[in-house]
């Protein structure tokens, strides 16, 4: 079975009347314990595609299955398999680190102990001092905020983890921990994880992803490895795909008009 | 799930509004120190009249103080939420929208408490008040019974700051004075114009206010407060699942259209 599997699914938002196909037909598959990166310029649909899979947002067409079980009518068994980390660390500012966890942790019904210890390897591992974690969060930096959201992602254990843009804004130092991060926990001989990534830097889709998916105005336009799009294109990196792909779909778009 | 994990689903937002306010003591300190002196005032403006509009006045505003406390403290939740970008997260989690709602609802009421009794004793102290001959118990039970009613109310408010930007969370403040324009909490209905006052008996806040000045001025016996409890009781039983209810709707239709409040 699939670790994720969606088919024709559509997302439209209505805008001042104006209608935004955020997602537009896209079907593709996530094997287990696959990294799968979403790559895409601004607006392309990626964080509307992983609010799908999240069970955020209720699809206006198509299907979303995660482990097999459809994120609209078997929302309560998807929410139990999967977990996010989004671009913005959302967390109580006010509250520490620490009582940020404590709650989420009840939330997925992991206890006070266990929650504990795995947020201090989680975090120690991300390079992140302990005693830190009973500050309030509004005095951590932006990229130790980060690193929270990342233990309370990874800290439930989930089966698909759904990160959207996790290294956004982060120092080059703090980037390359959190990608170790992830490479490790995919590489742990226990590990039953399954990711979906999306990022605006290349060279992380590159090192992290087995497969990488292209997507434009709501519309996957290529997928396949790093590797393998590389040689398609004939480009030398990712980075060089991207460009060309992103660069020839505008200026088809741009010659509709 | 089993039991052990919906309670302690529930107990994560206990938890989590106790932490909030720690954090944010002082200002707990500044508002209860306002709602103190607002009861007072209102107080005060009986004292001409005598001990017993004092303590007309002085019910009205308790109650009304604890069942304004439980019907916004759920509402604030979900704005809190909402204002810090975290309502996608708590959505996404594996916990049952009913146990999210308890939990709200569990915080509401045990804040509520712990905040009228800080305000009553002052009062009590302040205007020397005897509460000798009143029925106690009977006045804890039509207490707890109408909150029952304020936690649906609180609930079906809460719709607003989780489908409205911002300003969801000042439109519960509507509400709220409509409730308050029509249940009688300082005055009489009857002094209300005749086409509002069929308003006020679908109020459940105008039987408690009747009711806990009966116990407490009159000492009413439980047998008189009977029919008044068993009221609020069903009124109560209904409201919580119809708030519940129409909470769940709202939640689909945001999915639906995407207004839950993006983070990221
Ligand atoms: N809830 C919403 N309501 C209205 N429009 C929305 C909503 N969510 C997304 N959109 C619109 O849908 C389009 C896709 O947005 P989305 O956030 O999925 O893009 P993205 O690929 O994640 O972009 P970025 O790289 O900037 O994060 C955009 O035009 C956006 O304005
Ligand atoms: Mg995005």
């Amino acid at each position: 079975m699939e670790a994720v599997k969606c088919e024709g699914l559509v997302k439209t938002f209505g805008k001042n009347g104006r209608k935004i196909s955020a997602v537009n037909r896209i079907s593709f598959a996530v094997r287990r314990k696959e990294v799968f990166g979403i790559v895409g310029p601004n607006g392309s649909g990626k964080s509307t595609l992983i609010r799908i899979l999240s069970t955020l947002l209720i699809p206006d067409a198509g299907s979303a299955h995660v482990f097999g079980h459809d994120v609209v009518r078997e929302y309560g068994a998807v929410r139990r398999l999967i977990n996010r980390v989004s671009v913005d660390a959302a967390f109580f500012k006010g509250i520490s680190a620490w009582e940020n966890l404590r709650y989420a942790a009840r939330l997925y019904g992991l206890g006070k102990k266990d929650a504990k210890e795995r947020s201090l390897d989680i975090l120690g591992r991300l390079g992140f001092a302990e005693k830190r974690i009973y500050e309030p969060l509004e005095d951590l930096s932006r990229g130790m905020q980060q690193k929270v959201a990342i233990a309370r992602a990874f800290f439930t254990a989930p089966m698909l983890l759904l990160l959207d843009e996790p290294t956004t804004g982060l120092d080059p130092r703090s980037k390359l921990d959190v990608q170790n991060y992830i490479k490790d926990s995919m590489n742990g001989s226990a590990s039953d994880l399954t990711i979906i990534l999306t990022t605006h830097d290349m060279r992380e889709a590159e090192v992290l992803c087995d497969r990488v998916a292209i997507i434009i105005d709501g519309r996957f336009v290529t997928i396949g490895s790093p590797s393998q799009l590389r040689s398609m294109y004939g480009q030398p990196a990712l980075e060089d795909v991207f460009l060309d792909i992103t660069g020839r779909e505008w200026k088809e778009i741009e010659d509709e008009y | 799930m089993n039991i052990r994990t919906h309670t302690y689903g529930s107990v994560a937002f206990v938890e989590r509004n106790f932490a909030l306010v720690r954090r944010y003591i002082g200002w707990e300190a500044v508002f209860l120190s306002y709602n103190v002196v607002n009861a007072l005032a209102i107080g005060l403006i009986g004292a001409r009249m005598g001990k017993e509009m004092v303590m007309y006045l002085v019910v009205g505003a308790m109650v009304w103080g604890f069942l304004s406390i439980l019907f916004h403290e759920i509402s604030e939740s979900i704005a809190w939420e909402r204002w810090e970008g975290t309502i996608e997260y708590t959505f996404m989690a594996p916990i049952s929208r009913f146990v999210h709602l308890i939990g709200n609802c569990l915080w509401a009421v045990v804040y509520g408490v712990v905040r009228s009794s800080l305000i009553l004793i002052i009062i009590v102290l302040f205007f020397g008040i005897s509460i000798k001959g009143a029925n106690l118990p009977g006045l804890l039970v039509v207490l707890v019974v109408s909150g029952l009613s304020f936690v649906g109310l609180g609930l079906i408010a809460a719709v607003l700051p989780l489908l409205s930007t911002e300003k969801g969370a000042y439109a519960t403040h509507i509400m709220e004075a409509g409730l308050l324009l029509i249940s009688g909490v300082y005055y009489e209905i009857d002094v209300l114009p005749v086409w509002i006052r069929p308003l006020s008996y679908l109020s459940p806040a105008t039987y408690t206010l009747r009711a806990m000045r009966a116990a407490l001025l009159d000492g009413a016996g439980f047998g008189e407060l009977m029919p008044v409890i068993l009221l609020l009781l069903v009124t109560g039983l209904l409201l919580v699942p119809v708030g519940m209810l129409v909470f769940s709707r709202a939640e689909y239709y945001a999915k639906k259209k995407g207004k839950l409040k993006r983070s990221g």
